[in-house]
C-alpha cells in the first residue's frame, strides 16, 4: 500500500490550520514559528514526490481515487506528471520561505493571516493535482478565497480593497464560463461515451466537433488567460501586487499565476487541440503583445512593486509562446520559465518587501546608491536581477533560450520578436537597478540603512541555490519533465495530423451532433 | 341520502396533525398560563418539529394517494415537510432572544408558525387545486399577522398591510386561474389527473388552458418573489420581524416552489413549449433584476430581499431546466437556501440587536477582529449564498446550472453564472466590511444565546457539509423526483 502522499501535501495544512486555532493569538513568535514548522514539514513530505518520480513515463503518478459523489462521475482523483510535479514543489518549497519573509512584515492579525496561508497552500497544490474537472474547478475557486483576503486585509491600505475585489472579480468571470464549458464538456461526453464523468484523463479521448472546440477553448482560455495573465486581461494584475502584501505578491508571482499556464498545458491544449491549433496564432501575438508591451510599460513606472508585476507579464508572455510551439523545446522551455518566474519574480518581491519594511516606501525616485549602505543586499539584488534578465548561467536564461529556440522552429518572425523582450528585459531591469542601487546616497534616510539579517539572508540562499542550479545544470529537472513533454507533444502533432482530414469529417461531426441536438429537445419536449 | 365516508389513513397526514395540535395547545397554554410563564413555548414548538419530522422519517417511501386523492403521499412532499420543518426549527430557534427584546415572546407567534408550516407542507403535499389553495392559505393568514407582529413599529405594519394586499391580490389570480382549469378540464382539478384531462379537451380547450396555466403562473410568481411579481419583496423583508423574514424567505419560497414544480411537470408537460418560453423569460430578470437592485442596498435586510429575488431566480432555471436534474437541483438547493439564508439572517438578529438598532451594513464593518467567530460563520454564509466552493450553495448552483446545460439552455446558463458574478459583489462586500474596514462604533457585547448559538452551529455546519458530501442529498432528492415520469 503506497502512501496518499498527495492527499497528505493538500490535506496537511487543512490540519494545520486547526492547530494554529488553539494557539493563542497573542503570542505572534509562537503561530510564525508554528506555521514555519508546518511549512516546512510540509515540505519535507513533498520530497518523496522528487525521489519517487518515474520520469520515464508520462503516465500520471501518486494517483489516488475516491468516490466521492458518484451518481455524478465526480471523484476524488489525484494525480501527478512532469507538468505538475516541478509546480507542486515549487509550492512547498516557497512557502516557508513565504512565513520567514512574514517575520517583520507581519504584525497585526497575524493568526488569521497565518491561517490564510496555509489554507492557500492547500488550494494550490490541490489545483496542481486534481485530475477530475470538479474537483480541480472547487480548488481553483476556493483558493481564490484566502488569496483576497491576504490582498484586502494585509494590503496597503489605500487601495487594497479595490484591488482584492478586482482580483476576486476577474478571476471569478473566467472561471464562472469555464465551469459553463465543463458543464458542456461533461454531457457531451455522456452522451458520446455514455458515461458520464469527470474524469479529465477519459476526456482527453474526446473527439470533440470542431464548433464545440471553438467555443470551449475560448472559456476555458478566458479563465486561464485571466489567470496568466495574458495582454487585454492582466489589468487585475499590477492592482493586486502593488497592494498585495509582501507575500501575497510572492505566491501571487510564483504560484497562482502559474495556474494560468498550467490550466493551457492540462485542459485547453490536450482537450481541445484542433481549436488550439487554430488559435496558436492569435494566442502568440497576444503572447508578443504582453512580452513587449509588459516590457515597456516597466520601463517607466515609478514603483519598484509595478515595475516588477509588468515584468511578469512580460515574462509570462514567454511562457505561453513557448507553450503554443507544440514542440519540444517550446513546451520544455515554457515549463521551466514558469519555475523560474517563480523563483526570480518570488526573490524580487522579496526584495522589494525588505527595503520597504525600512523605508516605508518603494518608489525609484526615494533611493539611489543603496549599494553603499548595504552591499549584501545589493549582491543578491544583482544576481536575482540577472537571472530575471536572462543572463546564461542563471536560470532565466535556460528558459528563455529553450522558449526562442521552440519559436524558431515554428515560426521566425515570432522568435525574432520575441527575443527583443529580451533585450528590452535588460534595459528596464539594469535600469531599475542602476537607479536604485549606484550612484550617491542621495536621500539622507538612505544613508544608515541596515543591511540584511540572518534571516533574510537564509530566505535568499535556497532561492539563490536554485536560481544558480537551473542555469547551469538544467538536465535535474528537464529529465523530470521531459517525458510528459514528449508524450504531450506526440499527441498534439497527432491532432494536427487529424485536423487535415477534420474539414472532410467535419459535416459528419455536425450532423451528429445535430442529430444528438434533436434528441435531446425531444427529451425536453417529452 | 347516505354519504360514503372514504376510507383513509390518519398516519398519512401525521406531521400536519402533530403540528397543528401543537398549534393549539400553545394557544390554550397561552390563554390559560399566568402572565409571565411563556418561556416554554420554544421548546414545545421544538419537541413537535421534532416529533413531525420523525413522522415524515417513517413516512419515507410511501406513494400513493390519500384521503380521496387529495393527499400525494410520496418523497417529494416529504422532502418538503423535512426541508420546511428544518427552516421553522431554525426560525424557532433565532426567534426567542429576539422577540424578548421586543417584549413579544407571545405564544401566538409560535402557533402561528406551525399554522403556516402546515400550510407549507399541504401545499407540497396536495393532489387537488382546491387543496393546494387552502394550504397556501393557511400559510399566508398566518405569515399576514406574523409580518405585523410589532404592531408598535410602523414599518412592520407597514409590511403586513402590503403583504396582505398584495397576497390577496395574487391568491385571487391563482384562484380564476384555476377556475379556467376546471373549466378546460371539465370539472376535474386533481393534478395527479390534469395532464390527461388537459390533453383530452386539448383541441377545444386550449385557449382557456393557457388562460389558467398564465394566472397560474402570476400566483406562483408572486409568492416564490419572481420579477414583476417582486415588488413587495424588499418592503415585506425589511419591514417584517428578522426572524420572519428568514422564515418567509426559505419556508414560503420552498413551498411555493414545491407546488409550482409539482403543477409544471406533472399537470403541463403538453404546454411545455408554452411555459418554457415564458420561465425563461421569467427566470432571467429575476435573476438580473434581484442581482443587480442588491448592489444598491444598504440595509442588510433589504439586500437579502434582493437575493432572495436572486435566488428564485435560479430556482426558476432549474424549473426552465424540466429534466429530472433540474427537478433534484430544486430540492438540493432549496435545502442549501435554508440552510444557508436562515443561517444569514440568524447572524443578522445578532448583530442588530437592541431592536433592529445595526441594520445598515456599514455596521458591520470591523466585526471580523471583534468577533472572529461570527464573522466567520457570516462569511461562509456569504460565501455559500455567492455559490463559492466548498459550501452548499456552490453544489446546488453546480446542479441546476448542469440542468440547465443539459437541457440545451446553454445560453441561460452563461445568463445565470454570470449573475452569480454579480451577485459575488454585494456579498462579498459584507465580508469586505467585516474584515478589511475599521470599525466605525465599537459594536459593544453581542449576546450569545444558546438558541442562536445552535441555529449557527447547525446552519454553519449543515452549509460546509452539505457542499463537502453532496452524495446523500443528491440520491434522497433523486429518489424523491421519481415520481414525475414526464421528466
Amino acid at each position: 500500500m503506497q502512501l496518499p502522499i498527495l492527499s497528505i501535501l493538500v490535506f496537511f495544512p487543512v490540519l494545520g490550520i486547526l492547530l494554529l486555532l488553539f494557539l493563542d493569538r497573542k503570542n505572534h513568535k509562537v503561530l510564525k514559528g508554528a506555521t514555519f514548522v508546518i511549512a516546512v514539514l510540509e515540505f519535507l513530505f513533498s520530497l518523496p514526490l522528487w525521489f519517487g518520480f518515474d520520469s520515464r513515463t508520462a503516465a500520471m503518478q501518486f494517483v489516488e481515487r475516491y468516490h466521492w459523489l458518484p451518481q455524478y462521475g465526480i471523484s476524488y482523483y489525484v494525480g501527478l506528471d512532469g507538468f505538475s510535479l516541478l509546480l507542486v514543489l515549487l509550492t512547498t518549497f516557497l512557502t516557508p520561505l513565504c512565513v520567514l519573509a512574514t517575520w517583520e512584515d507581519i504584525q497585526t492579525r497575524v493568526k488569521e493571516f497565518m491561517i490564510c496561508l496555509l489554507f492557500l497552500m492547500s488550494g494550490m497544490i490541490g489545483v496542481f493535482v486534481s485530475l477530475d474537472l470538479f474537483l480541480f474547478y472547487v480548488f481553483w475557486e476556493v483558493m481564490l478565497i484566502p488569496m483576497y483576503l491576504l490582498i484586502g486585509v494585509w494590503g496597503n491600505p489605500a487601495r487594497r480593497v479595490y484591488a482584492a475585489i478586482k482580483f476576486f472579480l476577474y478571476t471569478m468571470f473566467g472561471s464562472l464560463l469555464m465551469l459553463v464549458a465543463i458543464l458542456v464538456l461533461y454531457f457531451y461526453h455522456g452522451k458520446v461515451t455514455g458515461t458520464y464523468t469527470f474524469d479529465l484523463l477519459k476526456m482527453y479521448g474526446l473527439n470533440i466537433p470542431f464548433h464545440m472546440q471553438f467555443w470551449m477553448f475560448l472559456a476555458f482560455g478566458l479563465a486561464f488567460a485571466i489567470k496568466v495573465p495574458m495582454f487585454p486581461f492582466h489589468t487585475w494584475l499590477p492592482d493586486a501586487h502593488t497592494e498585495a502584501p509582501t507575500v501575497g505578491s510572492v505566491i501571487l508571482a510564483a504560484v497562482l499565476l502559474k495556474m494560468g499556464t498550467y490550466g493551457f498545458l492540462r485542459f485547453n491544449m490536450p482537450l481541445f487541440p484542433q481549436a488550439a491549433y487554430y488559435f496558436v496564432p492569435l494566442f502568440s501575438i497576444l503572447a508578443l503583445i504582453g512580452i513587449i508591451y509588459g516590457a515597456l510599460v516597466s520601463m517607466v513606472q515609478k514603483d519598484l512593486k509595478r515595475l516588477i508585476a509588468f515584468s511578469s507579464v512580460s515574462h509570462l508572455g514567454f511562457v505561453m509562446l513557448g507553450l503554443f510551439t507544440f514542440n519540444v523545446q517550446g513546451v520544455q522551455g515554457g515549463l521551466i520559465q514558469m519555475i523560474n518566474h517563480g523563483l526570480s519574480t518570488g526573490a524580487l518581491f522579496l526584495i522589494v518587501g525588505m527595503i520597504y519594511e525600512r523605508r516605508h516606501t518603494r518608489m525609484i525616485a526615494d533611493f539611489g546608491g543603496l549599494s553603499t549602505p548595504m552591499p549584501v543586499y545589493a549582491t543578491i539584488f544583482m544576481i536575482v536581477t540577472l537571472s530575471s534578465i536572462g543572463l546564461p548561467g542563471l536560470n532565466g536564461f535556460v528558459g528563455e533560450f529553450l522558449i526562442l529556440l521552440g519559436t524558431f522552429k515554428v515560426n521566425k518572425l515570432y522568435a525574432t520578436l520575441g527575443a527583443t523582450g529580451v533585450i528590452f528585459a535588460a534595459c528596464y531591469m539594469l535600469w531599475m537597478f542602476q537607479r536604485v542601487m549606484f550612484g550617491e546616497v542621495t536621500n539622507e534616510k538612505n544613508k544608515n540603512l541596515k543591511d540584511l539579517s540572518a534571516r533574510e539572508i537564509a530566505i535568499f540562499v535556497p532561492l539563490l541555490l536554485f536560481i544558480v542550479w537551473i542555469g547551469v545544470y538544467p538536465s535535474t529537472f528537464l529529465n523530470k519533465t521531459e517525458a510528459t513533454t514528449a508524450n504531450f507533444c506526440t499527441l498534439m502533432a497527432k491532432a494536427k495530423e487529424t485536423t487535415v482530414a477534420f474539414d472532410t469529417q467535419h459535416t459528419a461531426f455536425t450532423t451528429q451532433h445535430s442529430a444528438l441536438k434533436t434528441q435531446n429537445s425531444k427529451g425536453v419536449a417529452r | 341520502m347516505t354519504i360514503a365516508i372514504p376510507t383513509f389513513n390518519l398516519s398519512s397526514i401525521g406531521p400536519w396533525l402533530t403540528l397543528t395540535v401543537a398549534a393549539i395547545l400553545i394557544l390554550l397554554l397561552d390563554a390559560l398560563s399566568p402572565k409571565g410563564r411563556k418561556a416554554y413555548f420554544p421548546q414545545l414548538s421544538l419537541i413537535a418539529l421534532a416529533v413531525a419530522a420523525l413522522q415524515t422519517w417513517w413516512l419515507w417511501g410511501q406513494s400513493g394517494t390519500d384521503f380521496a386523492r387529495m393527499v400525494f403521499l410520496d418523497n417529494f412532499a416529504f422532502y418538503f415537510y423535512l426541508i420546511v420543518i428544518l427552516g421553522t426549527t431554525l426560525t424557532v430557534l433565532i426567534s426567542r432572544h429576539y422577540l424578548e427584546e421586543w417584549g413579544k415572546n407571545l405564544g401566538e407567534y409560535y402557533a402561528l408558525l406551525l399554522f403556516a408550516t402546515v400550510g407549507m407542507m399541504l401545499m407540497a403535499a396536495s393532489n387537488h387545486l382546491i387543496m393546494l389553495f387552502l394550504g397556501l392559505e393557511i400559510m399566508s393568514i398566518a405569515i399576514y399577522v406574523l409580518a405585523g407582529l410589532f404592531r408598535e413599529d410602523a414599518r412592520s405594519n407597514e409590511a403586513a398591510l402590503k403583504y396582505l394586499v398584495l397576497g390577496a391580490f395574487s391568491s385571487a389570480f391563482l384562484l380564476f386561474g384555476m377556475a379556467f382549469l376546471y373549466g378546460a378540464t371539465g370539472g376535474n382539478l386533481f393534478i395527479g389527473e390534469l395532464a390527461g384531462k388537459i390533453k383530452e379537451a386539448l383541441p377545444l380547450t386550449k385557449p382557456l388552458t393557457l388562460l389558467g396555466l398564465a394566472l397560474l403562473l402570476v400566483g406562483f410568481g408572486f409568492k416564490v418573489a419572481s420579477v414583476p411579481f417582486h415588488m413587495w419583496t424588499p418592503d415585506v423583508y425589511e419591514g417584517a420581524p428578522t426572524s420572519i423574514t428568514a422564515f418567509m424567505s426559505v419556508g414560503v419560497k420552498a413551498a411555493a416552489f414545491a407546488a409550482f414544480a409539482r403543477i409544471m411537470f406533472a399537470a403541463f408537460p403538453a404546454f411545455v413549449l408554452e411555459w418554457h418560453m415564458l420561465l425563461w423569460v421569467l427566470a432571467v430578470a429575476t435573476m438580473t433584476i434581484g442581482n443587480v437592485v442588491a448592489i444598491a442596498q444598504t440595509n442588510i435586510k433589504r439586500m437579502l430581499a434582493y437575493s432572495s429575488i436572486a435566488h428564485a431566480g435560479y430556482l426558476l432555471v432549474a424549473l426552465v431546466a424540466a429534466n429530472q436534474l433540474g427537478a433534484v437541483s430544486i430540492i438540493y438547493y432549496l435545502l442549501a437556501y435554508t440552510l444557508m439564508n436562515v443561517g444569514a439572517f440568524g447572524v443578522v438578529i445578532l448583530v442588530g440587536r437592541k431592536k433592529d438598532s445595526y441594520l445598515n451594513i456599514y455596521d458591520y464593518a470591523g466585526l471580523g477582529f471583534q468577533h472572529p467567530v461570527l464573522a466567520a460563520a457570516m462569511s461562509v454564509f456569504m460565501f455559500a449564498l455567492a455559490g463559492i466552493p466548498p459550501t452548499a450553495g456552490f453544489v446546488g448552483k453546480f446542479y441546476i446550472f448542469s440542468a440547465a446545460v443539459q437541457a440545451g439552455y446553454i445560453w441561460l446558463a452563461i445568463i445565470g453564472v454570470m449573475n452569480s458574478l454579480v451577485s459575488v459583489f454585494y456579498y462579498l462586500r459584507i465580508t469586505v466590511l467585516m474584515y478589511m474596514r475599521p470599525a466605525e462604533a465599537d459594536l459593544g457585547p453581542i449576546a450569545f444565546t444558546p438558541g442562536l448559538v445552535a441555529a449557527l452551529i447547525i446552519t454553519c455546519a449543515g452549509t460546509i457539509l452539505v457542499g463537502v458530501f453532496p452524495g446523500w442529498f443528491y440520491d434522497l432528492a433523486v429518489a424523491s423526483v421519481k415520481i414525475f415520469p414526464a421528466l
